[in-house]
């Protein structure tokens, strides 16, 4: 984050800290080709095909990969185009 | 069989024969039914909105499948649901259109905007059948190892098809 705020100023306890963010993550699945879950990837994100490829290879070899991240509103906005692409895509807040 | 899509000028081409053509009409439209307009709720903002009356994800597995969860958490993901599902249906019902508007036997030339609507549309096809026919990561292996006599025998030589349709088709956009 930011590295801008004074070290020496703590967080209230009852912070909910608003600025965590949240991700999108993308699932494996048996259907979706590598090269349109790729494309869809460079097309939704503007990603460089390489960085696109690796995303790719990650949800393929271990089943998911986070894509994206950002606020909850932008997260959602991404798994709903996801969505209409037909991929297996969530929401979940960083942890 | 046809040599899939290709590169043009304007978008892609390809060339489809009349019985390909009658398989894509037909697998389309199925999905066209299935997936019916986003039911809103009788609140007219809501409706403007695109807001949906329902929160509970689809019982029938390929509409689950088509308009997955976006949480892990119920809750969260019913108000997601109510939020998006009908313009998710929309788009989807949309690119279907796209498609049995623009499909006819011959050489036929796609504009890159109709050819996004056909990477969808034919993704949407894949994975309803990918639902029904319980496809694994192994189904083009499983495919050359199956009998012409199996009963599952045409439905996964169109899968495999269709498969080959989407690959050739993201090729010719990149």
């Amino acid at each position: 984050m930011g590295g801008t705020a004074p070290a020496e100023v703590e967080r209230p306890l009852s912070d909910v800290r608003p600025d965590l963010p949240w991700l999108t993550i993308v699932w494996n699945d048996p259907v979706n080709l590598m090269s349109y879950v790729t494309y869809v990837f460079q097309s939704v994100f503007g990603y460089p095909r390489v960085k696109a490829e690796k995303l790719m290879m990650d949800v393929h070899h271990k089943g998911k990969a986070v894509v994206a991240s950002g606020t909850r509103e932008e997260m959602e906005r991404d798994v709903q185009i996801l969505h209409s692409y037909g991929l297996w895509a969530t929401v979940q807040r960083d942890s | 069989m046809s040599t899939g899509f290709k590169a043009s000028h304007a978008g892609v081409t390809i060339r489809l024969d009349a019985g390909e053509v009658s398989i894509l009409v037909s697998l389309v439209s199925q999905i066209l039914g299935l997936v019916e307009p986003g039911a809103t709720g009788d609140d007219p903002i809501e409706r403007a909105l695109g807001i949906g009356a329902s929160a509970t994800p689809p019982s029938d597995p390929v509409l689950a499948r088509l308009f997955p969860a976006a949480y892990a958490d119920d809750e969260a993901s019913g108000e997601f649901r109510r939020y998006t599902e009908a313009t998710l249906r929309e788009g989807k019902r949309a690119d279907a259109t796209m498609v049995l508007e623009t499909v006819e036997p011959g050489e036929l030339e796609l504009t890159f905007e109709q050819a996004q609507a056909w990477l969808r549309a034919i993704n949407d096809v894949r994975l309803a059948l990918g639902v029904r026919l319980e496809v694994t990561e192994e189904v083009h292996e499983e495919i050359a190892a199956m009998s012409e006599e199996d009963p599952r025998y045409p439905a996964y030589v169109t899968y495999d098809w269709l498969t080959y349709l989407q690959d050739t088709l993201v090729r010719a956009l990149w």
